[in-house]
């Protein structure tokens, strides 16, 4: 199994800034993706990216959640504006949703 | 629902905390025959007397200690303002129960605040947890402050006044599209507590999410509430108690009362009135009406049960 690049930026906010930096560096790569989450729901609820692509998910909400997918990833809480990136190295499908709302429910197709 | 919007009112709000006084109004419930009918708003002094004989016990809830965002940046503040109002209540109340969400990121810190806060209550406290309770990394910290004695992830039964009080939890377990959840172990531990009571017992259920489906929408529900429902289906009187959803709410069905507490921090909109179930931003002056804490009275040998919600403010 590959290694699967997990940026967990945590939620201090000197991180948070670090996260802020790097974002643009990130963002080098024309294929990486974004999930917001807005009003209790992952926008956009599915994404179909290519592997090798990294997803991340920013928590714009006043109300802490999670980005859930049993046995694939699990983020630490994301407090207001807190970030967690996921690698998608393998193809498939990955539902993932968030443990403290579970009707808050998301999907990345991955080609 | 993000505030970043409302970065430039905060003179405006501290200068209207300093001129508020609490008006100490609260709403009297009474129930009669199984049907709640309010006596209107009145002042808590008056419906503490008018409820004073009997067992009263008083809920609290959804404190979120450590929350800190434009719909109420002080948290912990009006935790300390329901804290004073308890201990300003001319009847004291037996014991106290709390329906969870006592702190937002479960982080020691808010714990201890938390515990620094309503310890001045003097009053024995039961706890069940939130949601929030729940996201340290090893889920230790509540477990390791309020789980003395309980079962499973913190349910416990205890009797007061004639009443058999069950806390239940659940917020463990949630499965991805579900709603809250009590679970196998759980539920045959309640069906085996309630075994042998009689039916003319009074009984009392807590947890932090409805146990009733109130709005399934925003997750405000529990996946397997109806199983535990059945267990308590057949006694005289049932009362089941929440937070969560930070708003007054209650049903009756047929001898089971459901009633929601407000929380102590912020608000939350009704269910669909807003496009989520996020912290509701209202004018300051409107901040602490929508805040408070329930007290619920018995009346022994009377099928009576009063529920008192008092705002923090009128």
């Amino acid at each position: 199994m590959k290694t699967l690049n997990r940026r967990d930026f945590g939620v201090d906010l000197g991180l948070a800034l670090a996260a802020a930096i790097l974002l643009p560096a990130t963002k080098a790569r024309a294929d990486d993706m974004d999930v917001h989450i807005d009003n209790f729901v992952f926008q956009p609820a599915e994404l179909r990216i290519k592997a090798g692509t990294t997803v991340t998910w920013t928590n714009r909400d006043d109300i802490p959640h999670t980005i859930v997918s049993a046995g694939k990833f699990r983020s630490k809480t994301l407090d207001t504006d807190d970030k967690f990136s996921f690698t998608f190295t393998n193809a498939g499908d990955y539902k993932y949703f968030c443990s403290l709302h579970p009707h808050m429910t998301g999907m990345i197709k991955v080609e | 629902m993000s505030g970043h919007d409302h970065g430039d009112d905060g003179v405006s709000r501290r200068k209207v905390l300093e001129c508020m006084t609490w008006a100490g109004t609260g709403v009297l419930w009474t129930v009669t025959g199984g049907v709640p009918r309010s006596l209107g708003i009145i002042d808590s002094a008056e419906a503490a007397t008018a409820a004073a004989p009997g067992m009263s016990f008083l809920q609290i809830s959804d404190s979120h200690v450590g929350f800190d965002k434009p719909a109420n940046p002080n948290a912990l503040g009006t935790l300390e303002e329901a804290v004073n109002k308890i201990n300003a209540m001319p009847a004291k109340p037996a014991f106290m129960i709390h329906t969870g969400d006592i702190t937002h990121l479960s982080k020691a810190a808010e714990f201890d605040n938390a515990e620094r806060i309503i310890s001045q209550t003097k009053l024995d406290v039961h706890y069940v947890p939130g949601e929030h309770d729940f996201i340290d990394e090893e889920v230790k910290l509540y477990r390791e402050r309020y789980g003395r004695g309980t079962k499973g992830h913190g349910w416990y039964s205890f009797d007061a006044g004639g009443v058999h009080f069950v806390g239940l939890v659940n917020v463990v377990d949630l499965k991805a599209g579900g709603l809250g959840n009590l679970g196998a172990e759980q539920l045959a531990w309640l069906e085996d507590d309630l075994r042998g009571k009689s039916k003319s017992t009074p009984i009392v259920l807590f947890a932090h999410i409805p146990l009733w489906t109130v709005y399934p929408e925003w997750g405000w529900g529990t996946e397997d509430g109806d199983r535990a429902l059945e267990y308590v289906k057949g006694f005289g009187s049932v009362t089941v108690l929440n937070g969560h959803i930070h708003q007054v709410m209650q049903k009756v069905e047929g001898n089971v009362t459901f009633h929601t507490a407000r929380s102590t921090a912020f608000p939350q909109p009704a269910p669909g009135a807003a496009p989520s179930p996020g912290p509701m931003k209202v004018e300051d002056a409107r901040l602490r009406s929508m805040l408070g804490v329930a007290s619920i009275n018995f009346k022994q040998n009377e099928q009576r049960l009063a529920i008192i919600d008092t705002p923090l403010q009128g």
